[in-house]
């Protein structure tokens, strides 16, 4: 399954491209992108990872961009 | 300006204002009498120092804050920590400087390059939060509430929980919330943030209504056809917001290289520290270039104005009723030049039309005896000749003759209406007309009245757009399952190069195929459809365009870009746009790179200064963003 998250205060273009290269390697992860214009997290995970993953995903924010965060 | 600053950006911009103001004296005053002078003795250096100290801490205290934190956090190669190492590094080399008794400088530059990097920052966020809220704001079809009749009352509920049949009330001004029909009042609706269709549209009773439009003159009832998540407007929002999925190669190749960029220009900084001051003994001088190599090192400049060119160039397509699926359809789009193009229902209107009668003199009564015999037809030759002529007459028999026509009969009177071959199997000699179109003959008590032609006509924007294509040098073919007579008078009609007739559906991907294994690698192929039947042709093709999207959920998916409006006159805008986008694309990469490149050079053979630097940093940042802010702008003139 497919989900989608706004980002807020994603104020870094790099720090975007360095998210979604984390959040890809997040263990039971199929695709993700981060969008810096559109502030727009995709995650695509099965179903029973998807809490975790997004859990995880939110850290990751956090520690590239300690401003950023996912709204659940 | 002011509309579009946060709280915490107009704070920003005081404490900017502010310290650039104390930097200013300081600066000023310093270059004037000499602080460290005139405060004399071994330690006068320490009254600048704490000056200058002051201002650097109250301009970058957050800068420091945030690197201290993601050292902690284990990023280490971030924006923030590069510009600590370097401002930092200049405050010590002075302060080496001072100690050692040498005249005193650096400590300007340190405080002006965190200065001047916290500006550039400002305005970085300023432009791209403005041009977010202008994209967004383009994109701003979706409906707030909706006014749904209840035990006849209206109540604004959320439009998603509408149920499909419920009435709802749209008063002027409002946007429509749910596809449906009206089914009392008259208005005018604005379909401009929908199509781009800048003429309003009248509706009445009867019509269906799509969700996104805009209400302007009287209040209207609908009854609801489709759920909120099946309609038009949530359907085109869900396409534009995973609009930012399919990334463009060349977006891919700038996070690459900025991912490799930074450490590269970090270590080459290090080396430069190290090697020649190791060997020259002049540390100073050799560490102060290499601290000019870290304010140059970061790729902001490339990382954001690449993807915001892109979006630009899908907000701007958007205005227009182009709905692009992301920015590599448009980076694809830009190199199409080979245009595939599905014949009924994109080059013609897809349904017949009558196109002359012969002879011209006798119209109105060919017309009435054609429409008394077909009157109670369904077939679309026969709703054609209905549509033009209201007069048909009572009381007549109708009999149908397979393959051939229709008899009417009425007491004496026999009308005969069909093809050459009814005519001749009655005994009627009728003159054989040749034409492209469907030739339907019209006889009364056995004389030859004349004759109708009926025709697919072409959309009015078709020869345009075909001749615009040819123009750009692109290559243009024609798919139809029509007779190659057909096929050729449409070609010769609208300046098509190239066609192939008589294909059957199936044959269309082959068709296609075939195309793209006879095309050079670098040409792209596009084809464009109206979305009927065409599903595998629109996903087999480099791009697939699908025209008049609304209602057609099957060519939406299959389709990378999606001309809202049922006609081909946005094509070519789509194509200028593509291309304005990767001009800007392609200028911002090379103007970054150039620019950088030549500070790192020069930096490294000691002939700029940190203030360079730092214009190669944040100042080529903001050009950039301008740069492609020129993407977002009106593309209604022929000529950009």
């Amino acid at each position: 399954m497919k989900k989608v998250y706004k980002l807020e205060d994603l104020d870094c273009a790099n720090c975007a491209a360095k998210m979604e290269r984390c959040i890809r390697q997040i263990e039971g992860v199929q695709g993700a992108t981060v969008s810096f214009m559109a502030q727009r997290l995709t995650i695509e995970a099965n179903e029973e990872d998807m809490d975790r993953v997004v859990r995880e995903a939110a850290k990751v924010c956090k520690r590239i961009e300690p401003d950023c965060s996912i709204v659940m | 300006m002011k509309e579009y600053l946060s709280k915490k950006q107009k704070k920003q911009l005081v404490r900017i204002l502010v310290t650039l103001a104390a930097f200013i004296v300081v600066f000023a005053v310093d270059k004037a009498i000499d602080l460290a002078a005139s405060a004399g003795g071994r330690y006068g250096w320490l009254l600048p120092f704490g000056l200058y100290l002051a201002i650097y801490v109250a301009i970058g205290y957050d800068v420091l804050a945030r690197a201290a934190k993601n050292i902690a956090h284990g990023q280490v190669f971030d924006e923030n920590f590069l510009m600590c190492v370097a401002t930092l590094g200049a405050f010590a080399l002075a302060i080496y400087r001072g100690v050692a008794g040498l005249s005193i400088e650096g400590f300007d530059e340190a405080c002006a390059v965190l200065l001047f990097y916290q500006i550039g920052e400002f305005f970085q966020h300023y432009a791209v939060g403005k041009s977010r809220k202008d994209i967004s704001a383009l994109m701003d079809i979706r409906p707030d509430s909706a006014n749904v009749l209840r035990d006849g009352e209206a109540i604004g509920v959320s439009p998603d929980e509408v149920e499909v049949d419920e009435l709802i009330v749209v008063y002027p001004g409002e946007k429509v919330p749910l596809d449906g029909v009206c089914v009392s009042g008259a208005s005018t609706l604005d379909a401009k943030a929908l199509t781009g269709e800048s003429l309003p549209r009248e509706v009445g009773v009867g019509d269906s209504v799509l969700s996104g439009t805009v209400n302007l003159t009287s209040t209207l009832t609908l009854k609801v056809e489709k759920a909120y998540g099946e309609s038009t407007v949530s359907k085109i929002l869900d396409l534009v917001e995973n609009a930012s999925e399919k990334k463009s190669h060349t977006e891919n190749f700038i996070t690459k290289f900025a991912k490799y960029y930074t450490p590269i220009v970090v270590f080459a900084a290090l080396a430069l520290a190290v090697i020649p001051g190791a060997v020259t003994g002049e540390w100073a001088q050799w560490v102060y270039r290499a601290l000019s190599f870290l304010v140059v090192s970061c790729p902001c400049a490339l990382v954001i104005s690449i993807p915001l060119s892109f979006f630009a160039g899908i907000g701007a397509a958007s205005r227009y009723g182009i709905l692009i699926k992301g920015s590599s359809y448009l980076e694809q789009f830009e190199k199409a030049n080979i245009f595939v193009f599905d014949k009924t229902g994109t080059l013609t209107k897809g349904n017949f039309e009558v196109t002359s009668v012969l002879p011209e003199e006798r119209r109105q009564q060919i017309l009435r005896l054609a429409a008394t015999a077909e009157r109670d037809s369904s077939h679309p030759i026969a709703r054609s000749i209905l549509s033009c002529c209201d007069e048909a007459e009572d009381g007549y028999t109708l009999t149908n003759e397979a393959g051939m026509g229709v008899i009417a009969r009425r007491g004496e009177d026999e009308i005969l209406c069909g093809n050459i071959k009814l005519m001749s199997a009655h005994g009627v000699r009728a003159e054989q007309v040749d034409a492209t179109g469907t030739v339907v003959y019209v006889a009364k008590n056995g004389v030859a009245v004349g004759c109708i032609v009926i025709e697919d006509a072409l959309k009015p924007a078709a020869a345009d757009v075909i001749g615009q294509l040819n123009a750009m040098g692109a290559q243009t073919v024609m798919l139809t399952g029509d007779s190659p007579e057909v096929a050729a008078h449409i070609a010769s009609a609208t300046g098509i190069s190239r066609f192939k007739a008589s294909l059957l559906p199936a044959d269309k991907v082959s068709a296609v195929e075939e195309l793209l294994r006879d095309k050079s690698p670098r040409d792209k192929l596009c084809f464009v459809g109206d979305g009927i039947n065409d599903a595998p042709v629109l996903m087999r093709s480099d791009i697939g365009v699908a025209m008049g999207g609304i209602g057609s959920d099957a060519a939406i998916e299959a389709s990378d870009i999606v001309l809202m409006q049922d006609d081909l006159k946005t094509l070519p805008l789509a194509k200028r746009i593509a291309k304005k986008t990767m001009a800007v694309v392609t200028q911002n990469i090379a103007f970054s790179l150039i620019v950088k490149v030549a500070i790192l050079v020069l930096s490294a053979l000691g002939l700029t200064n940190m203030w360079i630097a730092v214009f190669g940093d944040v100042g080529v940042a903001v050009l950039a963003i301008l740069n492609a802010m020129r993407v977002n702008t009106k593309y209604d003139k022929k000529k950009d």
